[in-house]
């Protein structure tokens, strides 16, 4: 973070700058380029210095500094060290004192949001291009400075020599004569794989020593001057109206030291102090403020969850996504058939550290910046935000400024959008900056979820091949992500906002992963979308009220719709290899064509071969995809031990082959694999959101006297298997993301591994001890 | 009506006084706010989490649920944030570092400063030995004898830590 107040501005004072910026490559947005009036890309064209250059500034040389400007975020998973890594590859410099500027609608460009394991795999190759276009531009002037061809030269470390003479140019001399400002070349040259040096090694991450050291700065550190502390009283449910405000709590909450207001919009109820605790203590229905409420229309039942996403009144669409051969005359022609139905649960990102967002809300825009709304948040797309904030306080998104600060990781689109805006809200009542840092039951109770889902699947397999395949899925919304609409922020829609219109199809969200690399020939696979609430028509997504919801809340979680749709997926294929008498492993290779894909299932033939033989309370099964049926190949292999007694399943080994083409940095990418296969383990053995008909119940991480109801755990020390990572480094492919792929495939593995401990399919989520029963006993 | 304290602390070695208007308030606000400690973090103020963990005393404490009117006055406090105070990493700041054991290291504050109470603690018991995998992770799951605290990272670096802590061990108890 360090440099972000620096203007590219400040720059082009007569020290010397080269920036590198917005271009028109894929993936970049077409409305930042409507608004920036980008040209198409050419070496050495010059954005006019009327633009808005400073938001356009990917990268930014100057005789002191080289400064990276990224759209994508730093999320805590380590893609500030590996973008720096690309970028001081192509530079030919040795990445001391890089500096990296992050997440900022005044100076960094709009790459979108920093999600789906798209960060290395779409905004490397922007950088890289950038990184690659300055030095081209340092090329030239250092053949013109040394009056020799360009072929001529080499770079190492900053430093242009001449290969015959010897004769030599630092950057930082051809910086010091410069005012350039470049659009990023696409096809500008590249260096070769062959040559990386930084690329490919295991650099260490930029920001954990500050981390360890408690030095750095998360968004619940940031403090600006003037700073009160805000804390939102939430409603007695998720369909919950606001009613009325006990006098005499108010009275009593008054007398709160450094109470400062409650703000009432609508639904939404906060209290300011001048400290956290004041805040806390008045927002306490025991010491502070004590609000009545309408419950509203009730929940769905978490008990009837299975059988209600499947019924069609809760369903507004129905899509088929895919329809190969006839299904029908598949099964009827197969020597043997199977199917079965499988649910997983609503679950929750469940961050380490609650949400926190900061606000300083004016009554007018600045004259010099405009800005007249500054946010703090650790949101994953800050140009999102803005538009949601500026439309929830009734100004110009332009005027509201939104600065990314590292949270807690949040693995999707968890709370801290909504944190921000309560932020923001309390800031527009009260006139001064507000700190809001959400309690656990904010989070646990209030953030979006990753939603419950069912599937049916129908196959049959004959002489060991699968002859024909069918998978219904039904699901809510896997994307309630902010944007210009403020319903899409929990303040909007406390304030009486609509959230937006459901989504028309599964497409990559509900339906990722749904369809199968496999090759079958007939192949059918159905998307169901469930109404997540009250909307205009039978066949409508569009909402008809506010806080009308039949379903909670639901949005993005790491991976979307891929976990769900690959536990199904991948137990059903080895539940058709039991049924036809086929080996997993050879099922799956035999079904599949692109040789990457088979690489990564014969990178696990030998711990396949070595398995525990199974069927005595130890058992090993796997799984395979290739993430969202188009990048990332990763194959797992999981080692389970079923205490037939209690029902409690054991992982004890996870051995994962993971393809994601170049490695970026080896060490960063294990450390990724390995998160994804024990929040995986999480996910499959102990997560699961609980819900009474007015909302989460699941509020805290443990139960206790405090909670005594099932609460939300998740994987422990004791719990997490080893691990082992196989990286199938393939130098000459381009880079895809690491983030997400493996994390979808571990619930089947586990599941399948189950199978072959102890005898039993557990075709529900989380496979706890009582399912895992329920199985045996059934069995 | 909440009463007021005061408490001089010797937080990572320094006399420091402070003085809240309720003397209910806890400890990591107190720390956070009034002493400029960022290494103690809110996680889920009812000490299931670890991510205030602060040594009072030597105590692990889980400062979210620590009012500051149940500290001593005089009371030594450790954080984070001084660990480093002598002007280099401590072993298991170094070790955490060497095995790239976190992601968003948000929980890193209570995985390194419980596992160095629970170490001093081992080693004032008498038991100098280091710790195997399998007691460490039993400490951090609150499954060790005496330490019934467990200690969440929800991005996954466990294992990671647990080889941290292993190979910092010697050092810590040397």
């Amino acid at each position: 973070m360090t440099g972000r107040e620096l203007s590219r501005r400040r720059f082009l004072t007569g020290v010397g700058s080269l920036a590198v910026g917005f271009s028109l490559v894929p993936g970049v947005r077409a409305r930042q380029a409507a608004r920036a009036g980008a040209k198409p890309p050419s070496p050495g064209f010059r954005i006019a210095e009327t633009s808005d250059a400073d938001s356009l500034s990917w990268l930014v040389l100057t005789p002191a500094a080289i400064t990276i400007h990224s759209g994508k975020v730093e999320l805590g998973t380590g893609t500030q060290t590996a973008l720096t890594q690309i970028v001081v590859e192509e530079l030919h410099v040795d990445g001391r004192g890089v500096q990296y500027v992050q997440g900022d609608t005044r100076v960094t460009p709009d790459q979108g949001t920093t999600a789906g394991s798209k960060t290395i795999q779409n905004g490397g190759p922007q950088l890289r291009s950038a990184a690659a276009t300055a030095f081209q531009a340092l090329l030239g002037l250092a053949a013109q400075r040394l009056g020799v061809g360009q072929d001529e030269l080499v770079a190492d470390d900053g430093v242009f020599r001449d290969v015959h003479t010897g004769h030599r140019v630092t950057y930082q001399q051809l910086l010091a004569g410069t005012d350039l400002v470049l659009v990023a070349d696409p096809n500008a040259p590249l260096a070769s794989p062959d040559d990386y040096e930084i690329v490919g090694k295991p650099v260490q991450r930029a920001d954990l020593p500050d981390k360890v050291s408690a030095r750095f700065r998360y968004v619940h550190d940031v403090t600006v001057p003037g700073l009160v502390h805000g804390r939102v009283i939430r409603p007695s449910g998720r369909n919950a109206t606001f009613v009325s405000i006990d006098p005499a709590s108010l009275a009593r909450a008054k007398a709160i030291p450094g109470f400062i207001q409650v703000v009432q919009q609508g639904n939404f109820v906060g209290v300011v102090g001048t400290t956290e605790w004041a805040a806390i203590q008045a927002a306490d229905p025991d010491t502070g403020v004590v609000v009545n409420w309408d419950d509203g229309q009730p929940l769905i039942a978490q008990a009837s969850l299975p059988q209600a996403l499947r019924d069609p009144a809760n369903q507004y669409a129905s899509v088929e996504m895919v329809n190969v051969g006839d299904v029908e005359q598949g099964l009827a022609s197969a020597a043997v058939t199977a199917q079965a139905g499988y649910f997983t649960p609503f679950q929750m990102h469940a961050a380490m550290g609650a949400s926190c967002g900061v606000a300083d809300v004016r009554t007018a825009p600045d004259r010099a910046t405009g800005i007249q709304v500054t946010v703090w948040s650790g949101t994953q797309d800050v140009y999102a935000l803005r538009g949601a904030v500026g439309s929830l306080l009734g100004v110009p998104a332009d005027s509201v400024q939104v600065v990314y600060e590292e949270a807690a990781g949040c693995y999707g689109h968890n709370g801290a959008d909504d944190a921000c805006a309560d932020a923001a809200l309390l800031s527009q009542a009260v006139g001064r900056p507000v700190r809001v840092q959400w309690s656990r039951q904010d989070e646990h109770g209030w953030e979006p979820l990753g939603p419950a889902m069912a599937h049916d699947l129908r196959g049959g397999i004959t002489d060991g091949k699968v002859v024909a395949w069918e998978h219904v899925l039904c699901s809510p919304t896997h994307n309630s992500r902010p944007n210009g609409n403020r319903g899409t922020l929990l303040a909007g829609a406390l304030t009486g906002s609509l959230p937006a219109a459901l989504p028309s199809a599964p497409g990559d969200t509900a339906g990722r992963n749904a369809p199968v690399t496999y090759t079958f020939p007939n192949n059918h696979l159905v998307g169901n979308l469930v109404r997540s609430f009250e909307t205009t028509g039978a066949t409508s997504g569009v909402p008809a009220a506010p806080l009308r919801y039949r379903f909670l809340r639901s949005t993005a979680l790491r991976s979307l719709g891929g976990l769900s749709n690959t536990f199904a997926n991948e137990s059903f294929i080895d539940e058709l290899a039991a049924a036809g008498g086929a080996d997993p492993l050879q099922l799956r290779l035999s079904s599949l064509g692109d040789p990457r894909a088979v690489a990564v299932l014969e990178a696990l033939t030998d711990t396949w071969a070595a398995r525990p033989r199974g069927g005595n309370g130890v058992g090993a099964g796997i799984a395979f995809q290739q993430y969202e049926t188009e990048f990332t190949y990763v194959a797992a292999y999981a080692e389970v031990a079923v205490d037939t007694g209690t029902g409690q399943v054991q992982v004890r080994r996870v051995v994962v082959a993971h393809d994601c083409g170049l490695v970026i940095n080896p060490d960063g990418l294990r450390n990724q694999i390995e998160g994804n296969v024990v929040q995986g383990v999480s996910r499959a053995l102990k997560e699961e959101v609980q819900f009474d008909e007015r909302g989460v119940t699941s509020v805290v991480w443990e139960q206790s006297s405090f909670h005594p109801t099932p609460q939300y755990s998740v994987l422990r020390f004791s719990e997490v298997p080893e691990i082992e990572v196989i990286l199938l480094d393939r130098t000459d492919q381009p880079a895809w993301g690491a983030g997400e792929p493996t994390i979808g495939i571990v619930p089947a593995a586990i599941g399948n591994a189950v199978f072959a401990a102890a005898g039993v399919r557990v075709r529900t989520l989380p496979m706890t001890p009582d399912r895992v029963l329920d199985a045996m006993r059934d069995g | 009506m909440p009463r007021s304290v005061t408490r001089t602390l010797t937080l990572n070695g320094k006399q420091r006084k402070v003085r809240v208007d309720d003397d209910a308030e806890d400890l990591l606000y107190v720390l956070r706010d009034q002493l400029d400690q960022h290494g103690p973090r809110f996680g889920c103020g009812v000490t299931q989490c670890g991510a205030c963990t602060v040594l009072v005393d030597g105590e692990i404490t889980r400062s979210c649920q620590t009012p500051l009117n149940s500290v001593r006055d005089g009371a030594s406090v450790e954080t984070l944030d001084g660990l480093d105070a002598h002007g280099s990493l401590h072993p298991l700041q170094r070790a955490f570092i060497e095995q790239q054991a976190a992601q968003c290291a948000y929980c890193i504050n209570g995985v390194i400063m419980g596992s160095l109470g629970w170490l001093r603690q081992r080693q004032a018991s008498g038991n100098t030995a280091v710790p195997s995998d399998a007691e460490i992770k039993a400490f951090l799951s609150g499954e060790a004898p005496g330490f019934t605290r467990n200690y969440i990272c929800r991005c996954g670096a466990h294992n990671r830590m647990v080889r941290a802590i292993s190979s910092a061990a010697a050092e810590v108890l040397s």
